[in-house]
């Protein structure tokens, strides 16, 4: 008796399979993402590119799919772990591309594996809509790749914006005119501190101590000394996440409370909150949302709920957000047919609502409405400079870290 | 004062890198280029202890020392035994304990990422100042450092006056005649294998009070291990510490005189320099 | 020069000319794969040629890797591409030539050392170079297709093999191999031990500059923490020797079975693959000691009876 109730159920479940898949044959897309899961980047990589993907992913297939001509589609999502390794970011996305003949990819995690893939993505035609690299070079990139979108915004741009911040300080009275300014070294800090500087000092800035430090470097008690020791009102740090924590961390050891204290990446993750909590309050950062807007909220409830962990107040959304254009875009063509979407893309006419608000692409195929100063307020992360996005708050200055 | 305090607690952090690395590679012979996971582990182990059941990190040495030790002791046995009893001469030892330690690296960082995850992972514990001398120190550090002597003390102590430390000297400077006097040496290398690593995850422990860790970050902990304990010297515990402490204070000095940008070019020209003049290291013994 | 010589340069030949042909006939995807063997066969075969017949293990290869990729990031807009790899190599080679002149006096474990350190070190005087000057992320954005990297790599790889097959047939070889037996020996018998090794050290350090001047334009950005990336060294080391470096084709052989297991486990296991691949390497320690060679080897002595 037992085992022929067993054996209809098996046998139901097995129909109800085969009605399944074959009624979704002709309507899943397959999606390619590959990225850090291991290496120097994966930290990063963790907190804000795989999370953000795969809530997309689940969101889209919780209503049923994408709206297609003839019907939804689900979406099937396919991972790979680039390592960190340019190398295998190529052969990642080949792989996606030729081998598991995805219908799209998710662009990679970083300006520098989004590069090494971009001649892949280009040459076989799939739409690059990258969330997390930050460059200068749009223009360049996207003759080069005309398939290829930004939607994170310009590394200038973010430079200015903080040296913009220390202006508007200044002239509320709030400050003065000496600053301190630290880089990682490497490409993005040099780049940053070296945009930093020439703002800083055009609008009559003092750089009264500079320097950098070696990637990887968390023992940062001689840069917070000799910062501290100049006796800056601003203290700018071009910084990565270990560092960040770090030079964070000796800052409060050595009590340095300089009226601006700033700290690149990272200072936008949860993690940073969670690890100084009240101390946190008036630290600026890179990137910022606009956490009042009901669109983000849901966005980070949703993002909790599924990956257990609440979205960084930067490049979560902005990663979340290429994928809500490509979505878009394929509803709008109406089909998975990649030479469509990219056709449709390449329109610079098309608006795209996402949770960052509408973006389009401009000449360059870039966005050019997004967040690049952030603050913690009372908790939250708070844009408090973007360019062509509203909402953001005052700046405050910062008081102490208690 | 404050580069020599800041570079003495730097210098502390260091030893308590590379203390267990050079017993692994000074008396067990194995270059073990899974140095810096077990170091990682450690200070996951630590992070887990705090944040799940508020156990202060100190205290969870309690558990953390003798779990690597266990650990450590079995991968010796099992693992690289075979490739002590296969080898013909140390350079052939040599090169399977680095292709063997790297393929375990890679399976460790496998493993934590799979436990883990890939995220970052820190917590506050004694991040407050602590004043000296006109300057103020993070407390943790101070602790680690403090425990890092206590470490280093008890070892040498242990190698000098004890009968196993004498084992221990006796197969570090020639496992061939150890053999010939009586000492049971692969029991020695197993147990040199397993107390280095059981060192090592308390200095993950440790370092997790005030570095941030992620699940891949392990390789930069095996390179500064491994030129500290080239630099002092393969099988001279006093040769890694005052490596350590030259390097730290170094660091520190360059960092804050010259420029933080070249401190690890400062340091590995000095190891670089090290090797050139004195290649048996600080304290190492010229061989015959 | 034997018949038997004579055949073996004919039948390389032909599968050099059989590799070239993989652009016009392959899918893109075997194309990309075929260029990380191709690259890997550069590093590991002019690896071998020095830490074959030395003994010594050398982990500079990230570092002559590097330095290559900054010369084709700094030069490609002012100088033609082809003069690109070769500025990168004669670079490489003195660079080899320095380190080989104050370390290989050195033994074995310590020039092993020597090695990574160097590597870190030229990456950290590289950044610390470029914050001075305050150099921006450096993009090689060129028209070079992955198919003409290809077979300039294929191109390189014939050099390399060539080399290989013409020192192995000098005196410098024949004395190498004397120092690899036996270095004392060598010495007594007025081989001059270290020149010989110096210039011997000169060939990976060309080679690997080279390959990296060749790729830089794969990558397109060009940044120290992956131009300088410390696994890539390992990753020559552990191809080379699971091939076998007793034998001119022995890296090769050891090259494409570690690419192709590399992408397998990548596929079936992305959520796992460092995992799995630590345990397949392992596993290759301890089953195969000797490499590929060593086990071809091996069945030759078993079965091929007087050979």
């Amino acid at each position: 008796m037992f085992r022929r109730t067993l054996m209809t159920t098996a046998a139901v479940a097995a129909l109800a399979v085969a009605t399944l898949s074959s009624a979704s044959a002709q309507s899943l897309i397959r999606l390619g993402a590959a990225a850090p899961m291991t290496g120097p980047l994966a930290g990063g990589a963790t907190v804000t590119h795989w999370p953000a993907v795969r809530l997309w992913v689940s969101e889209v297939n919780a209503r049923g799919g994408l709206q297609l001509a003839d019907g939804p589609a689900t979406i099937e999502l396919i991972e790979y772990d680039d390592q960190t390794n340019p190398q295998q970011a190529i052969m990642a996305a080949q792989r996606l591309a030729t081998q598991d003949q995805v219908d799209f990819m998710v662009a990679p995690y970083s300006t520098g594996m989004n590069l090494a893939a971009a001649p892949v993505f280009a040459q076989l035609g799939y739409p690059m809509i990258t969330g997390t690299a930050v460059t200068d070079q749009q223009p360049e990139l996207a003759q080069q790749f005309p398939n290829m979108f930004f939607v994170l915004g310009r590394t200038s741009v973010m430079a200015e914006d903080t040296a913009h911040v220390l202006v508007d300080l200044r002239e509320r009275g709030e400050i003065g005119n000496r600053v301190a300014l630290v880089n990682v070294a490497d490409a993005f800090g040099i780049e940053m501190a070296g945009i930093s500087r020439s703002v800083l000092e055009s609008n009559g800035f003092e750089i009264v101590y500079e320097s950098s430090y070696p990637l990887g470097t968390q023992d940062l008690a001689p840069v917070i000394d000799g910062a501290k020791a100049s006796n800056p009102d601003a203290f700018i740090a071009w910084s990565y996440p270990g560092d960040t924590f770090a030079l964070t961390d000796q800052a409060i050891v050595q009590n340095f409370a300089p009226h601006v204290f700033f700290t690149a990446v990272a200072t936008a993750f949860p993690a940073y909150e969670a690890r100084f909590g009240a101390a946190a309050e008036g630290v600026l950062g890179m990137g910022g949302v606009n956490a009042d807007d009901p669109a983000f909220q849901a966005f980070a409830t949703a993002h909790t709920e599924l990956n257990g962990q609440g979205p960084d107040f930067w490049a979560s959304a902005a990663t979340y957000a290429t994928l809500e254009i490509l979505g878009q875009a394929i509803e709008a063509v109406g089909a998975p047919d990649r030479a469509a979407v990219l056709t449709y893309l390449q329109d610079r006419s098309h608006s795209y609502e996402t949770v960052l608000g509408p973006v389009s692409f401009n000449e360059n195929n870039d966005n050019e409405a997004y967040w690049t100063v952030g603050q913690w307020q009372d908790g939250v992360f708070r844009g408090v400079a973007a360019r062509g996005r509203e909402g953001a708050v005052p700046v405050q200055v910062f008081d102490g870290w208690e | 004062m404050f580069i020599l305090i800041t570079g003495l607690l730097l210098g502390g952090t260091y030893a308590l890198i590379a203390m267990g690395l050079n017993l692994q590679y000074g008396v067990a012979r194995i270059m073990n280029l899974a140095n810096g996971e077990m170091l990682v582990a450690g200070g996951f182990a630590a992070f887990w202890v705090y944040t799940a059941g508020q156990v202060n990190p100190i205290a969870a040495l309690i558990v953390v020392a003798p779990l690597a030790f266990a650990v450590n002791w079995v991968l010796y046995r099992v693992m690289l035994q075979p490739l002590v009893t296969r080898a013909k001469n140390r350079g052939q030892l040599e090169t399977d304990s680095i292709l063997a330690t790297f393929g375990m690296s890679f399976a460790f960082v496998g493993v934590m990422t799979w436990v883990f995850g890939g995220g970052y992972f820190n917590y506050a514990f004694l991040a407050q100042p602590f004043e000296m001398f006109g300057s103020s120190y993070a407390q943790n550090r101070i602790v680690a450092f403090l425990i890092a002597t206590v470490i280093a003390a008890a070892l040498w102590l242990w190698l000098t006056y004890s009968r196993a430390g004498l084992r221990m000297r006796a197969v570090a400077v020639n496992p061939r005649s150890a053999r010939l006097v009586g000492i049971d040496v692969k029991a020695t290398s197993a147990l040199a294998f397993a107390l280095g690593g059981a060192i090592t995850a308390t200095g993950g422990s440790l370092i997790s009070m005030f570095f941030t860790l992620d699940a891949s970050v392990g390789v930069l902990f095996t390179m500064k291990a491994l030129i500290i304990v080239i630099m002092g010297g393969v099988g001279d515990i006093r040769g890694t510490i005052i490596a350590a402490l030259i390097l730290g204070i170094a660091e520190t000095a360059v960092a804050r005189l010259i420029d933080p940008g070249l401190t690890l070019a400062a340091a590995y020209f000095l190891f670089l320099a090290v090797l050139l003049f004195r290649p048996q290291g600080l304290f190492g013994k010229k061989p015959t | 020069m034997s018949t038997r010589e004579i055949r073996n340069l004919i039948v390389s030949a032909l599968l050099i000319g059989l590799c070239c042909l993989l652009p016009v006939y392959g899918s893109p995807y075997w194309l990309t794969m075929g260029t990380t063997i191709a690259m890997y066969a550069v590093l590991s075969t002019s690896w071998a040629l020095f830490s074959g017949p030395t003994h010594y293990i050398s982990l500079a290869t990230a570092a002559f890797f590097g330095v290559g990729t900054f010369v084709t990031g700094l030069g490609f807009q002012d100088l033609p591409f082809w003069t690109l790899p070769v500025i990168a190599a004669a670079l490489g080679a003195v660079l080899a030539a320095l380190v080989g002149m104050v370390t290989l006096r050195l033994s074995g474990v310590y020039f092993v050392i020597f090695t990574l350190g160097l590597a870190e070190m030229v990456r950290q005087v590289v950044t610390w170079v470029q914050n001075q000057t305050g150099h921006r992320g450096m993009y090689v954005l060129t028209s070079l297709t992955e198919r003409e990297i290809y077979w300039m790599l294929i191109a390189l790889a014939s050099l390399v093999f060539l080399a290989g097959w013409l020192i192995g047939r000098s005196k410098l070889g024949f004395a190498l191999r004397i120092i690899g037996n036996d270095e004392t020996v060598a010495k007594h018998s007025g081989i001059d031990t270290a020149l010989a090794k110096v210039l011997l050290f000169m060939v990976p350090g060309a080679a690997a500059a080279a390959t990296g001047a060749i790729l830089a334009p794969r990558y397109i950005y060009i940044e120290p923490s992956t131009a300088f990336a410390p696994l890539l060294s390992f990753q020559v080391v552990i191809m080379a020797l699971l091939g076998g470096t007793g034998r001119l084709w022995g890296p090769i052989a050891g090259v494409i079975p570690f690419t192709l297991l590399w992408e397998a486990i990548t596929r079936q296991a992305p959520n796992q693959t460092l995992l799995l691949l630590g345990l397949a390497f392992l596993l290759i320690v301890y089953v195969l000691p000797g490499g590929f060679v060593g086990l071809w080897d091996r069945l030759r002595r078993r079965y091929g009876g007087n050979q």
